[in-house]
């Protein structure tokens, strides 16, 4: 491993990552690993994790793509250093800032998204010109293996690695000093990451998650809306990988009234989306491994809690399926309440009145998305101002994530730092700040042995009062 | 029983849970998000500043014997700076910024929110103890924040004047100050904070990293490191000369963290310019200048001790070419001149960060930037005086480190349009102008979608009609998309 971080540094220091035609070949490459190896892809993804062909291109391979392109098409721009103005004071003088790769960096993937995870943050990595260590989880086996088996075979091996292995592998990489670390995962296994990488002083990022709310008001009362409301909603849980997703809808929140409306419209969907036979569940992941699925079943255990169940309930476990299931404001003091739920259980927590969910989402850790149906201005205008989030959608769910103008990251419990799009290559650099001077004008005042007329000078420059320094030259101001 | 006087309370664990308890509170109840307060606030550290500048001067004499001029300016004039900057800008910095969409989420609009993180802890440095205690802290009351300083111990008059200051200028509700040493800190380090800003040295940097790393809380680190000074011989020598004492010796004596470390220069050039310091120091400090009163002392024994082992070293004290002197009473250092020093020497392996300067002598100037690679560790800043603009180019795509400065030192500190931060050893994240309120801020990403525009395709059961769909929609492309709605 210590050989595998040293040939990372010797090839960073040889300055091929640095090139920018070395990265956009790596970046075109990348491309054509993806488009070559589709189907193997999709196979992978339905062995680890029962995800369709649909889902598949739409949050793993489409997403990769996307980024990609996008950085190609971008990366010139972003490698240019951004000039800053300078006050007439340093007159002549030129100030940019200059954004150059950290070096050699080590991204933890998640096995949720096991493609898109290690892939978007390796495409930021690229773009900013390091060289990069990959380590997939191992609870995605066949898309590990898949990376470790074709990324070699497509992109420079000197420069870019993937190992595999579990736990113990991930402790030993955490002991070597790495330029950044870009972490996707757990609250808990985001802690050991970042007291590892204290040791060095290693900046982090940390992509974690939480409970993801789903405020609903009345715009329910509207039958064509709450159409949408309802798909969106079912769109956005059950979608990503049956519930699995940093940034999946954890639970809905709504008014007691509409509470029914709500339930009702949801199981329409469910059941068109699904169907409603656990053993002809289609379209739809499974969950990735026993412990999981036990974790999950076990949320259910607690009687309070099993007779809030409104829809669904039954799980297969020789398929690890587990199916859609709403429950109706199971006890708040219970798991499932306090936990991220990262599955396909979905309560709903009724309220007296909507407004009091802002205090509800408060009293929780903030959590990487915030997804709100209204179309109350005033009410989305409390939501953004009241609550934190790492972000907030309105009117939808999961599509935040295609847009490569927003930054995708967490605050506080879901994590912090952030990608996508620009903001994956500004992870992935320093900005280094750099001002040219000149040799003249010299300014007298600016050397010892201290003076009041020099200090007086010194005081009119700092508060750039060019008038004042005249005055003083002149002899006009007294010191 | 007669009264007796009260020991001051132990700041413990406790208390610094109740501490926070409180901050939040205030935080929750809104009270450092509104303008009004951030603008009050930072009016009211103006008028401190006003109102007690003597005081000020006097504190930093007594912890530093720092200069009236250093003081006024490099400690008073940049805050004064910087606040008046916030209040300028920060209607214009807390707007949201409008993000563009693509057709890939259409209809839609997207911005991005800034928002405060919450309640903040900023530790700051003994050397600037008042700059560097309060510059952080005006980024954090524009963002929002509610703060808790905690002054270096290093630099007592000036952490006590602080917390008097403070307690009778700003919003006790909201910004606290916590003096003490390592069991106050440590303290303080337990408590959940929504950042952590620390100003000071890589060893210490590292525990309030672990310590954050438990609660997940998210760290500015500004640290240091060895930064070097490149001299060519095509400049204007005087200049060069002058620029570099005042970035040396004129910065706290050397006691700063962009301070010039070290200088490589060829071996032709080398006597020459030793010669340039000798007659410059002469002029700026006089024949004596263990006298001058324009010279910072260090700041107390064990850092004078330091010093002077990596002084005293063995075979390192040949080299000196100019100083050498030291006043034990008064824990005065001259200004001190090395040629020549080996490089595994103490002196070129840890940051200086005192009043010595070691002259590395190369043979070709291009090949200073391997010196600078071979020490290892990525400083806060390097300077290089040249004319050559290839030798500028190289510089600046070569030489990694905080900041970089052509033809002068340590001004890109006043420069508030360029971020001020480390990178590798010498920290992580940055600040000062807006770089400031960010490092404070989170950045919330917001998009609105409207219920219109719901294309079925999203949704299951998936067919391979949606898939193409779906696969055109992701490139962006109008011309895939309206194809493969027309099924073709």
């Amino acid at each position: 491993m210590e050989e595998t971080i040293a040939e990372l540094r010797e090839t960073f220091r040889s300055g091929t990552t640095k090139s920018v035609s070395w990265r956009k070949k790596q970046l075109k490459a990348l491309l054509d690993l993806v488009n070559e190896n589709e189907d193997s892809i999709f196979n992978a993804l339905d062995q680890d994790l029962g995800k369709s062909r649909v889902e598949s291109y739409r949050d793993e391979v489409g997403v990769v793509k996307k980024s990609a392109t996008y950085s190609l098409s971008c990366l010139d721009k972003w490698v240019a250093p951004k000039k800053g103005e300078v006050p007439l004071l340093f007159f002549p003088a030129k100030a940019e800032v200059m954004p150059e790769p950290l070096g050699v960096v080590l991204i933890f993937s998640s096995w949720n998204f096991p493609i898109s995870l290690a892939l978007d943050p390796l495409i930021g990595a690229i773009s900013a010109g390091n060289t990069v260590l990959i380590k997939p989880s191992e609870l995605a086996p066949a898309c590990l293996s898949f990376l470790v088996q074709t990324i070699p075979q497509y992109l420079d091996n000197k420069a870019i690695k993937v190992i595999g292995g579990g736990a113990d592998v991930g402790e030993r990489l955490l002991e070597l000093k790495w330029d950044k670390i870009f972490f996707t995962g757990s609250p808990r296994v985001g802690r050991l990451v970042m007291t590892a990488a204290a040791k060095h002083l290693t900046p982090v990022t940390l992509e974690l998650g939480g409970k993801c709310p789903a405020i609903v008001d009345n715009t329910l009362s509207n039958p064509s809306k709450a159409k949408v409301t309802a798909k969106r909603i079912v769109g956005g849980k059950w979608g990503p990988c049956t519930g699995q997703a940093c940034i999946a809808i954890d639970y809905v929140l709504v008014e007691e009234k509409l509470a029914s409306t709500l339930i009702d419209i949801l199981k329409k969907y469910i059941k068109r989306f699904y169907g409603d036979n656990l053993k002809e569940l289609k379209s739809i992941s499974r969950i990735v491994n026993k412990n999981q699925f036990q974790r999950l079943v076990n949320l259910l255990k607690d009687p309070h809690v099993a007779s809030s169940v409104v829809y669904g309930g039954s799980v297969d476990e020789e398929k690890l399926v587990i199916e859609p299931t709403i429950l109706l404001d199971p006890p708040l003091d219970s798991e499932i309440m306090n936990e991220e739920i990262f599955g396909p259980l979905l309560p709903i927590i009724t309220l007296k009145n909507i407004e009091e969910s802002i205090e509800f989402i408060n009293s929780k850790p903030k959590p990487l998305v915030i997804y709100a149906f209204t179309e109350d201005k005033a009410f989305k205008k409390r939501i953004l101002s009241e609550t934190s989030s790492g972000s907030v959608t309105f009117n939808d769910s999961m599509v935040q994530f295609l847009c490569d103008s927003l930054p995708f990251g967490g605050v506080g419990q879901s994590g912090f730092g952030r990608y996508h799009g620009k903001y994956s290559f500004d992870t992935f650099s320093h900005e280094k700040a750099v001002l040219h001077r000149a040799f003249y004008p010299e300014l007298e005042p600016r050397y010892p042995p201290w003076t009041n007329f020099k200090l007086m000078f010194i005081k009119l420059a700092y508060g750039f009062n060019y008038f004042g320094l005249m005055l003083l030259m002149l002899g006009f101001k007294k010191s | 029983m007669g009264s007796q006087p009260e020991d001051k309370a132990v700041f413990d664990t406790e208390s610094g849970k109740e501490m926070v308890k409180e901050l939040r509170a205030s935080f929750v109840a809104g009270k450092t998000k509104s303008y009004e307060w951030k603008v009050s606030q930072l009016k009211a550290m103006l008028k401190m500043m006003e109102e007690n500048e003597a005081q000020i001067i006097f504190a930093l004499r007594d912890d530093l014997s720092k200069p009236e001029l250093e003081s006024s300016i490099y400690e008073i004039g940049m805050l004064k700076n910087s606040c008046r900057l916030a209040l300028k800008e920060m209607k214009h910095w807390m707007k949201p910024e409008k993000a563009k969409t693509s057709l890939t989420t259409f209809p839609s609009t997207a911005e991005i929110v800034s928002e405060p993180l919450g309640v903040v802890l900023v530790i700051s440095a003994w050397n600037y103890p008042f700059l560097l205690s309060l510059d952080p802290v005006v980024g954090a009351i524009a963002a929002g924040n509610a703060i808790v300083l905690k002054p270096s111990e290093l630099a007592p008059a000036t952490s006590s004047l602080l917390a008097k200051l403070i307690a009778d200028y700003l919003d006790g509700s909201c910004i606290k100050v916590v003096e003490g040493a390592v069991p106050e800190t440590t303290a303080l380090l337990e408590q959940k904070w929504d950042k952590i800003f620390y100003t000071g040295n890589g060893r210490v940097a590292r525990i309030v990293m672990a310590a954050a790393a438990k609660h997940l809380t998210p760290v500015v680190l500004e640290l240091g490191g060895k930064s070097p000074v490149i001299v060519d011989s095509d400049i204007d020598l005087k200049v060069a000369t002058r620029r570099i004492i005042a970035g040396k010796w004129g910065c706290n004596n050397g006691q700063a963290c962009i301070s010039p470390d070290y200088i490589i220069t060829t071996k032709d050039y080398a006597v020459k310019l030793v010669d340039s310091f000798k007659c410059e120091l002469e002029k700026f400090y006089g024949k004596n200048p263990l006298e001058s009163k324009d010279l910072s002392r260090i700041v107390n024994s064990n850092h004078f001790d330091r010093l002077l082992k990596l002084l005293d070293e063995d075979k390192i004290s040949s080299k000196i070419v100019h100083g050498g002197e030291r006043d034990e009473t008064n824990l005065k250092i001259a200004p001190t001149i090395l040629l020549d020093v080996p490089k595994n020497s103490l002196i070129m392996k840890e940051e200086i960060f005192g009043p010595l300067l070691p002259i590395i002598m190369v043979d070709k100037l291009e090949g200073s930037f391997d010196v600078i690679k071979s020490l290892g560790g990525k400083p806060l800043a390097a300077y290089l005086f040249t004319n050559k603009t290839k030798l500028k180019a190289k510089f600046v795509a070569e030489v990694s480190a905080g900041g970089l400065v052509v033809n002068d030192t340590t001004v890109h500190l006043a420069e508030h349009n360029l971020p001020f931060g480390g990178v590798g050893d010498s920290g992580m994240g940055s600040y000062h102008g807006k770089f400031s309120f960010d490092a404070f801020s989170h950045k919330k990403a917001v998009l609105y979608r409207s219920f219109g525009g719901d294309s079925s395709l999203r949704y299951p059961p998936y067919t391979r009609g949606k898939l193409r769909l779906l696969q055109a929609l992701l490139s962006g492309s109008v011309l895939r998309i309206i194809r493969a709605l027309l099924g073709c």
